[in-house]
């Protein structure tokens, strides 16, 4: 085995016991990136000086005996909407293609605390809008399980270079499946936290409301320990709850006999690829077979999810977005007059899909149509929020797909927006009501040239109750391996 | 034909607080070294960090102490505190606007429905008083073709207080602002200084007819008039407004919706901005800041920690001190010197306990005398020097020595005026400039008697004058005392033995 295809748990085992070294498996990731880099696209920025300087001083603490913790000397790749002091953060935008933070996001700094190695920012679609990562300025990134398919969005590049295994972890951003949809693309392990368990500080922001950091990793036990050095109440973002301080490692028990599992009527009807739909049903299967109980439930708002995501989030982008108007950092249109400034550093620095949402934001929030779109969509999100409250009163977790299909083709819906939209449909509901959500391989679907390409089981908890998720997948993990 | 002004202010307040409104950064009205004329000699975009200038990724964090001063504001203008708030964003571009939305309240402002008594009949309703952050400073580089955007001022907090429309006079709106700056003063919320912006007025000003004023008609056309820098500015722009509207109404034209602004050379309003409708803000519920719950227990404390306010001391100075108003105006209106009124009063305290031989006027006489003395003399030294109360050199408890011995006529009244002084250029205390001064008040009948024997030997006319019953002559002669002892002599004293010698 390739030092980079070790889990995040495995590495440190070996690097506990001196059998290898934190620069010996930076290099490795390093390497890998160089092989398969060119072609993948995964990552925006690589910063392999820093990289490797930041290994030897993780070397030096292990040799003089120093005990280290359980990511301390392992490679990470970071979206590139993360602001790492002194990196450049381009959100995927022409807008901030030279953009230097001067300042770290509260994750870098857990993780830099935690002795994790940066090896670089990766691809995503632009300020994170997007679910094939083809909206990025820099170009698109390849799904690893076939080159010709998008490895899904908007946190594609993340998932895209943990499947490679160009490295160990990657963090990404989830605000309406970002996370989950591409870790589901690329056959990896994707996981949303509740809303505020992770600080946004250093996040770039698409809709405050919705965003939430999360792990990219190979297996289950790695998103546990990466949620445990990422989690926490932060002074600097007065959103971030300050929830009691958990082991989410003490919830990989392999036992799911007490737990009782809600699928939900409304994610398996019109819309879903039937071999999708197979897989998942297998996967549930298998879970029932593993002593969970299975409980037909319903959410009720499910089919108005997306139309209140698509009202919410652009609002909330329209004036997030402000911000970029050529005046203080990022693109600036060298123009005379101040109007013009705003109108060509704006039109000029955001791509497409970027513009149409500000567009749409404005539009929902503007006098005389604020009532029947952004508060309306409020209630309703409220609504969606109380489906789950009142399913999870009677179930642990409920499982669904988390996209209804696998990695389409690159170039296929980035001309439709609408039907890009519908790849999330599974997702979104997930980040109106601010529950947590996991996504977890469970099977591949043939192609007709012969690649296999992962499908995606959705597991999605109570507020806070990542241990539960966390529980179920582990056990489904472990007895399908 | 006469029209009634219907006149109502919007007020912003930059508060005192250490730190900015969403971030750590200083702020500019406590923490920024000023020169003497008040301007910041920090150098632009140094009082600045990722958050107040929008960079991107940042988060606002609210300030606690901000929203305590708005409610201890709210509370001294007899507001209803909200107990449920929250901030929204207020959508709009411009230069000096780092995030392209300002983080301000919308619907849910922290307090609501007050009022200000501007006199016994005239009370003026506050409508509501909401937090936000302040914006840059754009500067306008003289002959050049461009801009200089400076953001050490975004994010300060600025508390905005808006009136209802109570207002019909210029000078009722100068007095409103006057009153209000005083009680801002006074909470130490913010030096509210007009030319510092740190106050600044926007005046709502519209005319209607009288004779045609019913319940069902509507106000007439608002015009708004922006960028007052002080208390002259907001009276004479409503004077001029009205004036102005007033011709334009009579030539049977109609008033434009506009903003305009205040040439303070020419003393008219000049035309800035044509309103063709409301500029839509599109506010919606700021979602990088949890709502505000605000529980009565916070605000009992707030409310028991509010200190005297200017109305009620002046009550309590004329009531307590037997000032009369004037004086007890001016001691209210310079928060400093009626402190150290107080504190002076308060010195003599222990003095007047021991010396109760001194009879039941003592209190009286001492509190008169301090008035006396702090009021003009002292006001005077200070004006002339250019020197606030903080910095003045006499200590309260010298200064309460120095009344005591003028009360126990150990100085003269003349005598006095050299002590202050030199208390005044010092710090000195006054028992020790007497001795080095040796300006001590003779009241020695062995010591005068020589002195006053000598003034009769020499002014045969006034002793003759007052033989013949001429009471003048007796000043004259007391005065001739007085001079031939530099002052020192005790008048009451001399005047009793010239009266023995001249039966």
């Amino acid at each position: 085995m390739r030092l980079n295809e070790l889990t995040i748990h495995e590495a440190h085992a070996k690097l506990s016991k001196k059998e290898i070294s934190s620069e010996e498996l930076t290099e490795a990731c390093l390497e890998t990136i160089d092989k398969k880099d060119k072609s993948i696209f995964a990552f925006i920025t690589k910063i392999p000086d820093q990289a490797l300087k930041q290994a030897k001083e993780i070397d030096e603490k292990i040799s003089h005996g120093e005990k280290v913790g359980p990511l301390a000397g392992i490679p990470v790749a970071i979206k590139d909407n993360m602001c790492i002091d002194g990196v450049k953060t381009t959100a995927g935008s022409k807008m901030l293609e030279n953009f230097i933070s001067p300042y770290d996001a509260t994750v870098i700094k857990k993780l830099r605390e935690a002795g994790a190695i940066f090896l670089g920012k990766t691809n995503m679609d632009e300020f994170a809008m997007g679910s094939s990562t083809e909206n990025s300025y820099l170009g698109p990134t390849k799904n690893p399980h076939d080159l010709e398919r998008v490895p899904g969005g908007s946190s594609g590049g993340s998932a895209a270079s943990v499947a490679s295994n160009e490295t160990i972890y990657a963090l990404g951003s989830d605000t309406g499946g970002s996370i989950r949809q591409p870790a589901s693309f690329c056959g990896v392990i994707g996981l949303k936290p509740t809303y505020s368990r992770v600080s946004r500080f250093g996040l770039i922001a698409m809709a405050s409301s919705l965003d939430q950091i999360g792990p990219i990793t190979k297996d289950v036990e790695d998103a546990s320990l990466v949620l445990n050095a990422i989690s926490g109440k932060d002074k600097l973002d007065s959103t971030s709850s300050v929830g009691v301080e958990v082991d989410f490692r003490k919830s990989l028990v392999p036992d799911i006999r007490d737990v009782k599992i809600g699928i939900p009527k409304e994610y398996f009807a019109k819309g879903i690829d039937l071999k999708v739909k197979k897989m998942v049903q297998a996967a549930i299967d298998k879970l029932e077979s593993l002593g969970a109980k299975i409980r037909k439930i319903s959410l009720p708002h499910t089919e108005y999810a997306l139309a209140c995501y698509y009202i919410i989030m652009p609002s909330e982008i329209s004036a997030n977005l402000a911000r970029y108007d050529g005046i203080k950092f990022g693109y600036s249109a060298p123009e005379d007059a101040l109007l013009d400034v705003y109108l060509r550093s704006r039109g000029q620095g955001f791509g497409d899909e970027v513009r149409r949402r500000i567009m749409l934001g404005t539009f929902t929030l503007s006098a005389g149509y604020w009532e029947a779109y952004y508060l309306k969509a409020q209630k309703v999100r409220t609504l969606i929020r109380k489906d789950f409250d009142q399913a999870f009163k009677k179930v642990d977790v409920i499982i669904t797909p988390t996209s209804p299909t696998v990695a389409f083709k690159i170039g296929e819906k980035v001309i439709d927006p609408l039907t890009m939209y519908l790849s999330d449909m599974y997702t979104v509901s997930a980040n109106l009501a601010g529950i947590p959500g996991i996504s977890i391989p469970c099977g591949f679907v043939k192609t007709q040239k012969d690649k296999m390409l992962p499908v995606g089981l959705q597991i999605l908890g109570k507020h806070f109750d990542e241990e539960m998720i966390l529980r179920v997948a582990y056990t489904y993990e472990q007895n399908t391996r | 034909m006469d029209y009634k002004p219907t006149i109502g202010l919007e007020i912003h307040v930059e508060l005192k607080t250490e730190s900015k409104m969403f971030c750590a950064c200083k702020n500019m009205q406590t923490s920024v070294s000023k020169n003497t004329n008040g301007h910041e000699l920090e150098e632009p975009n140094t009082v600045v960090c990722p958050v107040c200038m929008g960079f991107p990724g940042t988060l606002p964090v609210i300030n606690k102490k901000a929203v305590e001063y708005v409610l201890e504001t709210a509370l001294a203008l007899n507001c209803q505190i909200s107990g449920f708030s929250k901030f929204d964003r207020k959508n709009y571009f411009y230069p000096d606007l780092p995030k392209g939305y300002q983080i301000s309240q919308y619907d849910l402002p922290l307090a609501r429905s007050g009022f200000l008594n501007l006199s016994k009949s005239k009370k003026i309703r506050i409508r509501r008083i909401h937090l936000e952050e302040d914006t840059g400073k754009l500067i306008h580089p003289e002959g050049e073709d461009y801009s200089l955007v400076d953001f050490n001022r975004a994010g300060v907090p600025l508390m905005e207080i808006v009136t209802e429309p109570d207002i019909e006079l210029a000078k009722e709106a100068g007095k409103f602002c006057r009153v209000l700056q005083l009680i801002l003063r006074y909470l130490k919320v913010s030096n509210a200084d007009m030319e510092k912006g740190e106050m600044r007025c926007e005046v709502n000003i519209s005319l209607q007819n009288e004779k045609r004023k019913t319940k069902n008609v509507k106000l007439g056309t608002k015009v708004e008039i922006k960028n007052l820098n002080s208390f002259r500015a907001v009276e004479g722009a409503i004077k001029h407004e009205i004036k102005r509207q007033t011709k334009v109404l009579n030539k049977g034209e109609k008033i434009i919706q506009e903003t305009r602004g205040w040439d303070a050379n020419e003393e008219v309003t000049i035309p800035q901005r044509i309103k063709e409708e409301a500029q839509d803000y599109r506010y919606f519920p700021e979602p990088d800041l949890p709502p505000l719950k605000i529980d009565k227990s916070w605000v009992l404390k707030l409310k028991s920690e509010i200190p005297e306010l200017p109305h009620l001391k002046q009550e309590r100075f004329i009531k307590e001190y037997n000032l009369t108003r004037a004086q007890a105006k001016i001691l209210v209106a310079n928060k400093d010197l009626g402190d150290y009124f107080e504190r002076v009063i308060s010195e003599t305290k222990a003095w007047l306990e021991a010396r109760k031989d001194l009879g039941k006027g003592a209190r009286a006489r001492t509190i008169k005398l301090a008035s006396n003395w702090i009021l003009s003399n002292l006001q005077n030294l200070l004006k002339d020097s250019q020197i606030k109360v903080p910095q003045c050199k006499i200590s309260p408890e010298n200064f309460a020595e120095f009344i005591e011995m003028l009360h126990e006529q150990k100085i003269s009244s003349t005598g006095g005026q050299k002590v202050l002084l030199e208390m005044f250029k010092t710090g000195k205390d006054p028992s020790h400039i007497i001795e080095e001064k040796n300006l001590a008040q003779v009241g020695d009948r062995a010591v005068l008697g020589s002195i006053v024997d000598k003034a009769i030997k020499e002014n045969d006319v006034a002793v003759g004058d007052f033989k013949k019953g001429k009471i003048q002559a007796l000043k004259f002669l007391v005065g001739q005392v007085m001079r031939e002892s530099k002052g020192r002599a005790n008048p009451q004293v001399v005047e009793k033995i010239l009266r023995e010698r001249l039966k």
